[in-house]
């Protein structure tokens, strides 16, 4: 390599940080997905902390039963005498971990068969896109009941697989068509008659150029995991003596509290997974905000709107200085 | 014609994909759950159901080729078992009371949910950057991230438990005779309307913000910059030119959204015990009966599958391109 040529490798990785860290610095300053990671990270303590946030045994029923929010119990208490400050707290913990790893997992997964299919091309492809368009088409929900009729008191873990295993369709489909526009560029072509093996093209040349596809799906999967977890569990297809949000509702509805008028009891939870969800939904937002220059409802256009309009009043103030005016408004 | 052979070959594909997943999951499982049930049932029900029960759930002993092909002409023939709560009431009978439920909710609320959210989208797309525009999508991303059996135990709880406006379950009072008469249907509204705001708050904020994103997309085109340009009325501007073309990506939401919708649905179900598909395949689920829970799971699936190949259709009317290309 001579010199000239690392001079260029090395400008081109320098200027392929400083677009990835302006980038960042874009998705930082836009105010939702800004309040997105901070609700996450929230959630991330919580999670992280539990056992020290939490102020008594979830499982404990210690204590008095169906007690509205006090200074002792700050969400109250269950029908058993359960703290839920307790349980809601270890349940965050529950519900991250199966979220986020059944996001990532899935993401994962729909990597694999997206890019795959998309870059190999041919009957791989046409192969994987049927697979891809069956689970797309078929009601998850309705396929995750009917396999847990089956797979009788599974963890929350277990959950949380055979959702990943059951959600990739969406994000493989989105994965193949960038994969596909990628796979016509020329430095790929390049890569391949320089003698690249398929495989280190697709994680080396494809995948690194997908990443706000990639980041934008793994919120989505999260916030479709979150969901599904959250309902299966409270249908009863979990083993109903963990702790997680989706159980606590579980436990809720089994023994009527809304009937009882124990709110403190079935809200909290509930609130829980809407506010996780509503984080991750907040971060893809911003992502595409990023990405995708369109959508920008930035103050750019605002301050061109006004500029136009101050060349305008400018023009009909001076009719004969018209040229300039309409100069200055094209940039 | 090529397209329509192509997604017909698709929906046959998929219809097929479904079909075996019922046949192949029972007997995939270790320590067969159905052999589990069949022994604890045994003596509460006629040997010649637990035969019938046995061989559909994949307890005979022919050869796993035979046993497919049976299945395959079962299902064919309509025959599609008897449920075991209900025994000896046939499973096909079953789900035909309980689909118009379904069927009913579900196609009124996603229909009015899909053209009130299409036009909001169209209205904050063409007021961009106002303050609608800021506050709906995150009002919606909440909407979106709320889970939809939780909204729904709020609202019985809140409009039913502390206020008594609206029943808190069922699909109809106890007082009405279900068939096609005054008091039934006005009783059967009356006790859907819960449940139906439930499905609309959960499945709007998609459709905003699907078309807002669509509609920015097309505003930014030459033809649209040059119409304006040329001033055409405004109205005319955002609906015929923008949002005529805007409205095609919003018809293939419709097709993906409709997997997730049916899920929302089965929960939404569960919670207000109406006496739909979703609340017959859960309760068919607790009381381990088999044979209902795979005609319910294959009737979900086929509805869906049936209604993914009517938009497809639809689609291929609409956009002669995708036509003429062949596949989708």
């Amino acid at each position: 390599m001579t010199v000239a040529a690392v001079d260029v490798a090395e400008s081109r990785a320098k200027r392929a940080t400083r677009r990835r860290n302006s980038a960042l610095r874009q998705f930082f300053r836009n105010p939702k997905a800004l309040a997105g990671v901070v609700l996450f990270g929230v959630f991330l303590v919580v999670a992280v902390f539990a056992p020290a946030i939490a102020p008594y045994n979830p499982t404990s029923t210690a204590f008095g039963m169906l007690q509205p929010p006090s200074h002792a119990h700050w969400f109250g208490t269950t029908s058993l005498g359960q703290d839920v400050f307790s349980q809601f707290i270890w349940g965050t913990r529950t519900t991250l971990i199966v979220g986020v790893g059944a996001g990532l997992l899935s993401t994962v997964i729909a990597i694999l068969i997206g890019v795959t299919a998309g870059y190999v091309g041919g009957i791989v492809d046409s192969i994987l896109n049927a697979l891809c368009n069956i689970f797309l088409v078929m009601p998850g929900l309705a396929l995750l009941i009917i396999i847990e009729s089956y797979v009788h008191n599974t963890t929350p873990y277990m959950n949380g697989l055979i959702i990943a295993l059951t959600g990739w369709a969406w994000g493989a489909r989105v994965m193949r068509s960038m994969a596909l526009t990628i796979a016509s560029r020329d430095y790929i072509a390049a890569a391949r008659l320089s003698g690249m093996s398929t495989l280190r093209i697709i994680v080396f040349e494809i995948v690194p150029n997908m990443t706000s596809v990639i980041a934008s799906n793994v919120m989505y999967a999260c916030l479709a995991a979150v969901l599904a977890e959250s309902g299966l569990a409270y249908l009863g297809f979990e083993n109903v003596a963990s702790t997680s949000w989706g159980t606590m509702l579980y436990w809720a509805t089994q023994n009527s509290a809304l009937m009882s008028g124990a709110w403190w009891w079935f809200v909290p939870p509930g609130l829980g997974i809407a506010l996780l969800g509503t984080s991750f939904a907040l971060m893809n937002f911003g992502i595409d905000q990023v990405t995708n220059p369109r959508l920008r409802t930035s103050r750019r256009r605002r301050q061109v709107e006004k500029l136009l309009r101050e060349l305008r009043a400018k023009q009909s103030e001076v009719h004969s200085d018209g040229r300039d005016a309409r100069s200055g408004a094209s940039d | 014609m090529r397209y329509v052979l192509n997604r017909f070959g698709f929906l046959v594909l998929s219809l097929w994909a479904a079909i075996t997943l019922n046949f192949i999951l029972p007997r995939l499982m270790p320590g067969n759950p159905a052999q589990a049930m069949i022994a604890k049932q045994a003596g509460n029900i006629n040997p010649a159901a637990l035969k019938a029960i046995e061989e559909q759930l994949g307890l005979s002993n022919g050869p796993l080729w035979q046993q497919y092909f049976q299945y395959l002409g079962n299902l064919l023939t309509g025959h599609w078992g008897a449920s075991f709560q209900y025994f000896p009431t046939p499973v096909v009978s079953i789900i035909a009371t309980s689909l118009p439920w379904t069927i009913a909710l579900l196609g009124v609320v996603t229909i009015i949910a899909v053209v009130v959210g299409t036009l909001i989208g169209i209205l904050i797309a063409w007021r961009r950057g106002g303050t609608a525009d800021n506050v709906i999508p995150v009002a919606t991303m909440f909407g979106q991230a709320i889970p939809t059996f939780w909204l729904g135990l709020i609202l019985i709880y809140f409009f039913g438990f502390v206020h008594h406006w609206f029943p808190l379950a069922h699909g109809y009072g106890d007082d009405v005779t279900p068939g096609l008469n005054g008091p039934f249907l006005a009783s059967a509204i009356y006790h859907s309307i819960l449940p139906a705001v439930v499905v609309f708050v959960g499945s709007i904020s998609g459709w905003i913000v699907g078309m807002r994103n669509n509609m920015i997309t097309t505003l930014g085109e030459d033809y649209v910059v040059f119409a304006e340009a040329k001033g055409v009325p405004k109205r005319r501007l955002i609906f015929s030119y923008a949002a005529r073309n805007a409205l095609l990506p919003q018809l293939t939401s419709v097709a993906i959204a409709l997997s997730s919708i049916i899920g929302g649905q089965i929960l939404i179900e569960q919670v207000f015990s109406y006496p739909g598909i979703g609340y017959g395949l859960t309760n068919a689920v607790a009381s381990e009966d088999y044979p209902l829970i795979q005609g319910m799971f294959l009737i979900i699936a086929v509805t869906a599958l049936v209604i993914n190949f009517i938009v497809d259709m639809l689609y291929g009317r609409l956009d002669p391109r995708v036509r003429r290309r062949g596949a989708a």
